[in-house]
């Protein structure tokens, strides 16, 4: 078993950083929520799915809100689906993969994290900075990975069932099965809606989309310790819809019509993926993987009288060999990626239907002197028949300068093709015109941006109270050589897209410190300082809908386990925010609206957790126990066909106070 | 009989030759004494200095070593030579007591 464990973790590490495999079976076994190693060379926190439960955690996007590295935005009333931020960008300028297949991305870009059920996760791991170039040279600011339950690790039988008081109610049931001595597979089943319409500020529009989604996935593990291999393959389904607008919008009476503004978004998803690896006999440190992935997505929407429909069906391919030079302290990892992907999008009646493709190979060499000094430099040549043929080069180098003490360095350069509409969809919510300034680009007439990211990062684990505490200061800097600049400082009645003049940047300071004053008792804290600032046409500005300074603070506290095995788990989370730069509405009525910046505000989410056996617990929590809203949700509410509507501008949780509870209950 | 002194002759010098086709990944593990993840380090970056070692990793619990060699550029008695001379015993290998003397505080195993 621990073989097989071995070469499982061996095989899977190799996708990220084939050359810390050890490093990250050690991290694992620990009984942490986060797990910060001091032996990694590039900035990764691992979030165990111990973590996960934390939060009411009902996907992959709400799953961050335990943790500081990464801001969890409101979700606005109309797509309803949580944004995540690292180091102040979107997840555009993250690369977000599932088991090292990136996943979210092109027309999944909005909803893909909230088509993970958190259930499913096993563990994330989060990169900070430029990140391996093993996936691909779409990450400027971060990588962040998810590594599903394995079949051959899973239970026979799982079940979750959530509900809560926004009338959102979930259940998550997984079934497993060991097939003789070499197989497993998985069967995961995931069903939420949203039942009940939701108006707590009583603006006529509903705070959170009425929805239902379904999402099967199959998976299936072959494992043959002796002869190296390993295998993965995967079926998922996934269909989802949801509504909103106003809550008297009927859609079967009022789609197309001017008598109520409403919403609905339709996505149908199918993925199938395969991985394949392979350790050779006799030589534990020279491995090599394949994996492979189609999906289908299908996306057909509209928003009062805009339709926006978007299908993408791409194809994805990755090859890599991991060896050494000499001997293990040098090692490298080689090999090609391939993508196709055919988009199919209208916007209302033009159509933007393109195929991109791109064919690139990537060489990365690691360094480890086996204690203090470790260094990784990598770079990859692809050619992408809209970006070109371009160099992604990145360095991550790290040094023990004393016992307990990290210091990290990253520097790397990220180059993608913005997706505008599918990235930006929350701007149809709105009376807002799209207009692209076409500048002959091969982009929507827009050029690939191009950012490098470098940063540096300082951690110290220290005794205090005789147990671990640590500190942490991260400092990154990304700048901008070229960006689709995303302008809603100019009007309030139009979204401009345009190739950066002159400069963008966003640099971001955090400063964490986690102690455990008493046992089981974890306190963490963390400072974040964030400068983002964009050369818009109408002049420099911060990047709107950005806190300056964060604050945030959680606090988790365990019972002893008795003699049952019964114990209590509680936890509380602190979020400050400062103010905001708001989108520019000064050109509206003086009703319609909302100052230059958001106030500031607190919020609190707790919850608590009853373990009465390993097999059950039941969990009650609150977010938003405070019951702090955005007093204004929605401009323009009276006439939401006229010039002043707007439902994007969200700097605040909606929807107020939020209760809920659930159970878990496992057949081991 | 001298077929059979054909054929033993035979047979051997086979066995010569099979031994003679060096294998570059030869595996091998033995018990290298130490205590502590200096020991660790030490250990490793010792058996790393002999070229044609190709993986060393020394267990904290156990005390024993596994590495990987290529038998065409080196063998296991000179990584084990290699690791006494840094002040780690290996078996019946005894380092120098001047070199064990010198070791930091957390290695000194017994002996």
């Amino acid at each position: 078993m621990k073989k097989i464990t071995l070469v499982t973790t061996l095989l899977f590490s190799t996708f990220i950083f084939s050359q810390q495999k050890l490093d990250e079976v050690k991290v694992k076994n620990n009984n942490r929520g986060l797990q910060k190693s001091l032996s990694t060379t590039v900035n990764t926190t691992t979030v165990s799915s111990k973590e996960l439960l934390k939060a009411a955690c009902c996907n992959l996007a709400e799953s961050f809100e335990t943790n500081p590295s990464i801001d969890v935005n409101f979700s606005d009333a109309l797509t309803g689906t949580k944004q995540i931020k690292m180091l102040g960008l979107t997840s555009p300028y993250l690369l977000i993969a599932e088991e090292n297949i990136p996943m979210v991305r092109g027309a999944s870009q909005v909803y893909g994290l909230s088509f993970v059920p958190g259930t499913w996760v096993e563990s994330i791991q989060i990169t900070k900075g430029a990140g391996s170039v093993v996936n691909g040279y779409e990450s400027i600011s971060g990588q962040i990975n998810t590594e599903l339950i394995k079949p051959l690790k899973d239970i026979p039988f799982f079940l979750n069932a959530y509900g809560d008081s926004g009338n959102r109610y979930e259940l998550n049931t997984h079934f497993n099965r060991k097939l003789g001595k070499h197989w497993a597979s998985s069967l995961f089943i995931h069903g939420n809606t949203r039942v009940g319409k939701n108006d707590m500020n009583n603006d006529g529009f509903l705070d959170n989309p009425l929805g239902k989604q379904i999402n099967v996935t199959n998976r299936w593990q072959y494992t043959n310790a002796e002869k190296g291999w390993v295998s993965f393959f995967n079926v998922k389904y996934l269909n989802d819809r949801k509504q909103s607008g106003q809550v008297d919008f009927d859609p079967n009476k009022h789609r197309g019509t001017t008598t109520f503004w409403g919403s609905e978004i339709n996505t149908e998803r199918l993925d199938f993926s395969s991985k394949t690896g392979y350790v050779f006999k006799g030589m534990p440190y020279q491995s090599m993987g394949w994996q492979n992935a189609f999906s289908y997505h299908n996306q057909e929407s509209y928003f009062g009288l805009r339709t926006y429909h978007i299908k993408q069906q791409s194809a994805y391919s990755n090859f890599i060999f991991n060896s050494i030079i000499q001997n293990t302290r040098n090692k490298f990892s080689t090999g090609l990626n391939y993508t196709l992907d055919r988009y199919t999008e209208w916007v209302n009646a033009t159509d933007f239907s393109r195929i991109d493709n791109s064919i690139g190979t990537f060489f990365e060499y690691t360094f480890d002197n086996g204690k203090t000094f470790s260094y990784i430099i990598g770079g990859r040549v692809d050619y992408h028949n809209r970006l070109g043929i371009f160099m992604t080069p990145r360095l991550h180098v790290r040094y023990n300068p004393w016992d307990l003490g990290v210091f990290r360095f990253s520097i790397g350069r990220g180059k993608r093709a913005a997706n505008i509409f599918a990235e930006n969809q929350q701007y149809f919510g709105s009376s807002r015109q799209f207009v692209i300034q076409n500048s002959g680009g091969k982009l929507y007439g827009l050029d690939p941006e191009i950012a490098w990211n470098y940063g540096v990062s300082f951690t110290q684990k220290f005794r205090l109270f005789n147990k671990n505490s640590e500190v942490t200061l991260d400092v990154y800097r990304t700048d901008f050589q070229n960006q689709v600049v995303v302008d809603v400082m100019q009007n309030a009645q139009q979204v401009l897209f345009y190739n950066l003049q002159g400069r963008s940047y966003a640099n971001s300071v955090q400063l964490d410190f986690n102690i455990e004053p008493i046992h089981r008792l974890n306190i963490r804290n963390s400072y974040k300082y964030y400068d983002l600032a964009t050369d818009f046409q109408s002049g420099r500005f911060q990047r709107p809908l950005q806190a300056r300074h964060r604050f945030f603070s959680n606090v988790a506290y365990e019972t002893a386990t008795t003699d049952k095995n019964r114990l209590w788990k509680m936890d509380v989370t602190y979020n400050w925010l400062g103010a905001q730069q708001l989108p520019n509405t000064q050109n509206n009525p003086i009703s319609e609206q909302l100052g230059a910046k958001s106030p500031a505000f607190s919020l609190v989410n707790a919850q608590i957790t009853r373990v009465f056996s390993p097999t059950f617990e039941m969990y009650l929590g609150g977010e938003n126990v405070l019951n702090y809203r955005q007093q204004r949700a929605v401009l323009g509410t009276d006439n939401p066909f006229g010039n002043y509507f707007d439902a994007t501008i969200v700097y605040a949780p909606v929807f107020g106070r939020m209760l809920y509870a659930g159970l878990r209950y496992k057949i081991k | 009989m001298k077929t059979i002194v054909i054929l033993l002759v035979t047979l051997f010098s086979v066995g010569i030759q099979a031994q003679e086709k060096k294998n570059k990944n030869a595996t091998y593990t033995f018990e290298v004494n130490g205590n502590c993840e200096t020991c660790k380090q030490r250990i490793e970056k010792a058996a790393y200095s002999v070229k044609g070692v190709k993986s060393a990793v020394w267990n904290i619990e156990t005390h024993q070593l596994d590495v990987i060699i290529n038998e065409e550029k080196t063998d296991v008695t000179a990584v084990k030579k290699a690791i006494v001379a840094v002040g780690h015993d290996v078996g019946d290998m005894k380092a120098d007591d001047a070199v064990y003397d010198k070791l930091h505080h957390c290695c000194k195993y017994e002996r």
